[in-house]
C-alpha cells in the first residue's frame, strides 16, 4: 500500500512497528515499545530464558507489578503486607528474583506506584499513544484508549518478547464501534461498553481491533475511555482503540514518565498526527447512539448477556437454535433467574468496586455520590478496592475513603481483588454480587458465585438497597 | 527448543456442546499459582468435572469410561474466550488432549494453543453439528493435508501455515525471532530507540 493512501490510526500503528512485513509464509515481526508484567503469567517465561541462557533484550522497555494474587485486606499504614497463602508468597518471590535477576523494573507490595497492571501503566505515563503495548493479560486492552495498539498475550509470548522485544503477528482486520449523541445522567462509560458488547455479541469482534469513534467517545474523560477500550475484549477483540486527542494530551501532561520540555513538544505534534486520516476504511462498522443508553446489568454468564436496568431477563423464545437455547436457559437458571422476570429489586448479598474497568479515581467519586450519607444495606457486603496506591492516596485526600467506611463499606488496598478472585476476596457459592469487574462467567468470582456486571454508580446504588437498583433514583 | 511434533493424529471425540466455554471455565483462576506449567490437567474444567466434596462427577464428559485416551476434544463456538491465560492450553495438554475441533475458537486461546503443540481444528458448521451430536466418534485429523476425516467423510480446515510448519517440524517460534536480530537492531535505529 502507498504511503499516501488513507489510513486508519490501527494502520498507522501497525505499519510504523514492522520489523518485518507479513508474508504468505510467515506472519509479521511486530516490534514492542512497552511489556508490562505481573506475577501470574511472568514465572514461566523467566523459566524458558533460564533454559536458553537467554537476557531480557530491553529491561528498559519492561515493568513488572504485583496485582492479580495479592490481598487486599486492609492493614494499618507503615505495616508490611503478610501473604497468608503459601503458593501466591511463591509466586511473588519469584517475580521479584526474576526482575532481580534480569533486571527489571518492579513496582512491588510496598512501592508508591503498585497497582493493577493497566492502571499504573496510564498514570506513571508508561502508555503513550501511538505505542505497541503488551502483557501477559487480556485487559491490556485498556491502554487503547490512549490511542496505543494494545493487547494481551500468552506466556510463551511474553517470553518472546523478553528475549526480542518483537512479537510474530498477523494483521487483524478492523472494526469501527462509532456513538454518536451524548450520554445521559446516570448512564456512564460502563454502560456503553455493555451495550456495545451486546449488540455485537461476544465473538463479534473476534478477529478484530475495534476503534471506538463518534461525539459520545470524544466526550469522554480518559478513565471513561479506559474503561470503554478493557472490555473489548469481551467482545472478543484483541483490542480497544480511542484515537488521541487534547483530553488525552492533558491527562498525560506531567506524569512522571512523560517526556518533558521541548520532548514534550516534539511528541505531541508526532501524536496530532495518529488519527485516521479522512476516507481511511473499516472492514466493518456498527453505529450506536448514546442518547437511547440506559444504565445496563448483565443477568447472564458472559458479558453480551446485559439489559437495561429497568428490563427483565429476556425469553429468548423459539428464535434461537436449540444450542443457544440451551446455553441461555444454562446461563439464567445458574444465575439464579428465570426468563422475563425484571432485574430491578432482586436481591444481592455482596457489591464488588473496581478492578482495571472501574478501579480508578474518577469511578470511586461515582461511587462515593451516591454512597455519601447513606448505609450499605444490613447484610450487605461492599468491598470498595482502589485500582492503585495512587489511587487509594487521592481518594483519601479527597475524603472518599470516610464516606465508604461511613456507609460501611470496606475500603481496601489496591489489586485485583474479587475480579479474579485468586486471593481470597470471592463469593461463597450461590451469593450474588453487583460487580464494577469485566467478566460474569461462571466461578469467576469464586466457586458458585454469581455475578453481576454493572457501572459503579449502579454498583454503588445495589449496595444501599441490598438488590439490584437503578441509580438514577439516588441520584436526583 | 522443540515441541512434540504434530503430523496425524487418530482418535475417539470427547464432546461438549456449549458455545463460549471461556478460559476460566477451562482452569479457573484458583489454579494459577503456580510458577511451572506441569501438572495443571487435574484442574482441567474443574468447576464442571468435580462436585463440592472434590469428588469427580461421574457424568462430567471427560470423567466417563469412554473418554479414557481420547485426544480430540469437540467444543462448541468461541471456545476459549476469556483471558490469556495460557494455562488453559497447558491444562489440556497435560489431561491428555492434542486438538480442539470447534467452528470457531478464540484469538488469544487459538494463538496460545498453536505454540504449545495443541492443535487448533476450525471446522464448517455443517461438520461441527455432526461432531457435536456424535460423542466417541472416530476421527482422523492429518496436518500435512490439513484434513479431518470421519465415517466416509474428509473435511478440509485452514491453519496459519508458519504455525503448521513449526507444528510439522516440531520447532518453536523463539528460534526464528532470535534469527531476527539483526533486522530488530535495524528497526531500533532506525526508529531511534536503540540502547
Amino acid at each position: 500500500m502507498a504511503q499516501s493512501d488513507p489510513r486508519t490510526l490501527f494502520a498507522k500503528i501497525w505499519d510504523a512497528h514492522l520489523v518485518r512485513p507479513e508474508t504468505d509464509e510467515a506472519p509479521a515481526v511486530l516490534y514492542v515499545d512497552l511489556h508490562l508484567i505481573h506475577e501470574v503469567t511472568s514465572p514461566q517465561a523467566f523459566s524458558v530464558l533460564r533454559e536458553r541462557g537467554l537476557r531480557v533484550r530491553r529491561p528498559d522497555k519492561t515493568v513488572a507489578t504485583m496485582d492479580h494474587s495479592i490481598p487486599t485486606t486492609p492493614r494499618p499504614q507503615g505495616t508490611r503486607l503478610v501473604v497468608q497463602d503459601q503458593e501466591c508468597a511463591a509466586q511473588l518471590s519469584a517475580l521479584e528474583a526474576n526482575c532481580a535477576e534480569f533486571g527489571v523494573e518492579l513496582h512491588s507490595l510496598e512501592s508508591e506506584h503498585q497497582g493493577i497492571v493497566h492502571v499504573i501503566g496510564a498514570e506513571m505515563g508508561l502508555t503513550r499513544p501511538g505505542m505497541t503495548i503488551v502483557c501477559g493479560d487480556s485487559h491490556t486492552s485498556t491502554h487503547g484508549a490512549f490511542g496505543a495498539l494494545a493487547f494481551g498475550i500468552g506466556t510463551t509470548e511474553v517470553g518472546h518478547v523478553l528475549a526480542t522485544q518483537c512479537l510474530l503477528q498477523r494483521r487483524p482486520r478492523t472494526l469501527q464501534v462509532r456513538v454518536d449523541g451524548r450520554l445521559r445522567p446516570g448512564v456512564s462509560a460502563k454502560d456503553l461498553i455493555l451495550a456495545v458488547i451486546a449488540r455485537i455479541g461476544v465473538a463479534g469482534g473476534a478477529g478484530h481491533v475495534i476503534e471506538y469513534t463518534g461525539s459520545a467517545i470524544r466526550a469522554l474523560s480518559m478513565e471513561e475511555r479506559m474503561t470503554v477500550c478493557n472490555m473489548s475484549i469481551e467482545a472478543g477483540a484483541r483490542a480497544g482503540l480511542i484515537a488521541p486527542d487534547d483530553v488525552t494530551f492533558q491527562f498525560l501532561a506531567g506524569r512522571p514518565r512523560s517526556p518533558k520540555g521541548a520532548a514534550w513538544d516534539a511528541a505531541v505534534a508526532g501524536w496530532r498526527t495518529l488519527p485516521g486520516d479522512p476516507g481511511a476504511a473499516f472492514d466493518r462498522t456498527v453505529t450506536l447512539d448514546a442518547d437511547a443508553l440506559e444504565p445496563r446489568i448483565t443477568f447472564g454468564t458472559n458479558p453480551s448477556m446485559s439489559v437495561p436496568i429497568r428490563g427483565a431477563v429476556p425469553d429468548p423464545g423459539s428464535a434461537t437454535d436449540a444450542a443457544d437455547r440451551a446455553a441461555f436457559d444454562r446461563a439464567v437458571r445458574y444465575m439464579g433467574l428465570r426468563p422475563g422476570q425484571a432485574l430491578l429489586g432482586h436481591p444481592i448479598e455482596v457489591v464488588f468496586i473496581g478492578s482495571c474497568t472501574n478501579g480508578r479515581l474518577e469511578d470511586l467519586r461515582a461511587a462515593a455520590t451516591v454512597l455519601r450519607g447513606r448505609k450499605v444495606k444490613g447484610g450487605v457486603r461492599a468491598l470498595i478496592v482502589p485500582g492503585s496506591r495512587q489511587v487509594k492516596r487521592a481518594a483519601e485526600a479527597e475524603g472518599l475513603d470516610r464516606v465508604f467506611r461511613d456507609a460501611g463499606a470496606e475500603w481496601r488496598e489496591p489489586g485485583c481483588s474479587m475480579c479474579i478472585a485468586m486471593n481470597g476476596d470471592q463469593l461463597r457459592p450461590g451469593q450474588s454480587a453487583v460487580s464494577t469487574s469485566n467478566r460474569n462467567f461462571e466461578g469467576r468470582q469464586g466457586a458458585g458465585g454469581r455475578t453481576f456486571l454493572a457501572s459503579p454508580l449502579t454498583a454503588a446504588a445495589a449496595a444501599v438497597a441490598g438488590a439490584i437498583a437503578d441509580p438514577r433514583e439516588l441520584l436526583r | 527448543m522443540t515441541l512434540r511434533p504434530f503430523r496425524r493424529l487418530e482418535s475417539r471425540t470427547v464432546v461438549l456442546p456449549q458455545a463460549d466455554i471461556d478460559t476460566d471455565q477451562i482452569i479457573p483462576a484458583r489454579y494459577l499459582k503456580g510458577t511451572t506449567r506441569a501438572g495443571l490437567g487435574r484442574s482441567l474444567f474443574a468447576g464442571w468435572r468435580y462436585d463440592e466434596s472434590g469428588q469427580e462427577r461421574p457424568d462430567f464428559p471427560l470423567s466417563r469410561p469412554e473418554a479414557r485416551g481420547a485426544d480430540v476434544l469437540v467444543a462448541g463456538a468461541n471456545f476459549g474466550c476469556g483471558s490469556s491465560r495460557e494455562h488453559a492450553p497447558w491444562a489440556l495438554l497435560d489431561h491428555g488432549f492434542r486438538a480442539v475441533v470447534s467452528s470457531s475458537i478464540a484469538d488469544i486461546f487459538r494463538a496460545n494453543s498453536l505454540k504449545n503443540g495443541l492443535l487448533p481444528v476450525i471446522v464448517d458448521p455443517a461438520t461441527h453439528e455432526i461432531l457435536l451430536a456424535n460423542p466417541g466418534m472416530r476421527v482422523a485429523i492429518d496436518l500435512e493435508s490439513c484434513t479431518l476425516e470421519f465415517d466416509e467423510a474428509r473435511v478440509g480446515f485452514a491453519i496459519d501455515p508458519f504455525s503448521r510448519k513449526c507444528l510439522l517440524e516440531g520447532v518453536d517460534e523463539l528460534g526464528y525471532l532470535k534469527a531476527q536480530e539483526e533486522a530488530i537492531a535495524a528497526y531500533e535505529k532506525e526508529a531511534g530507540c536503540a540502547r
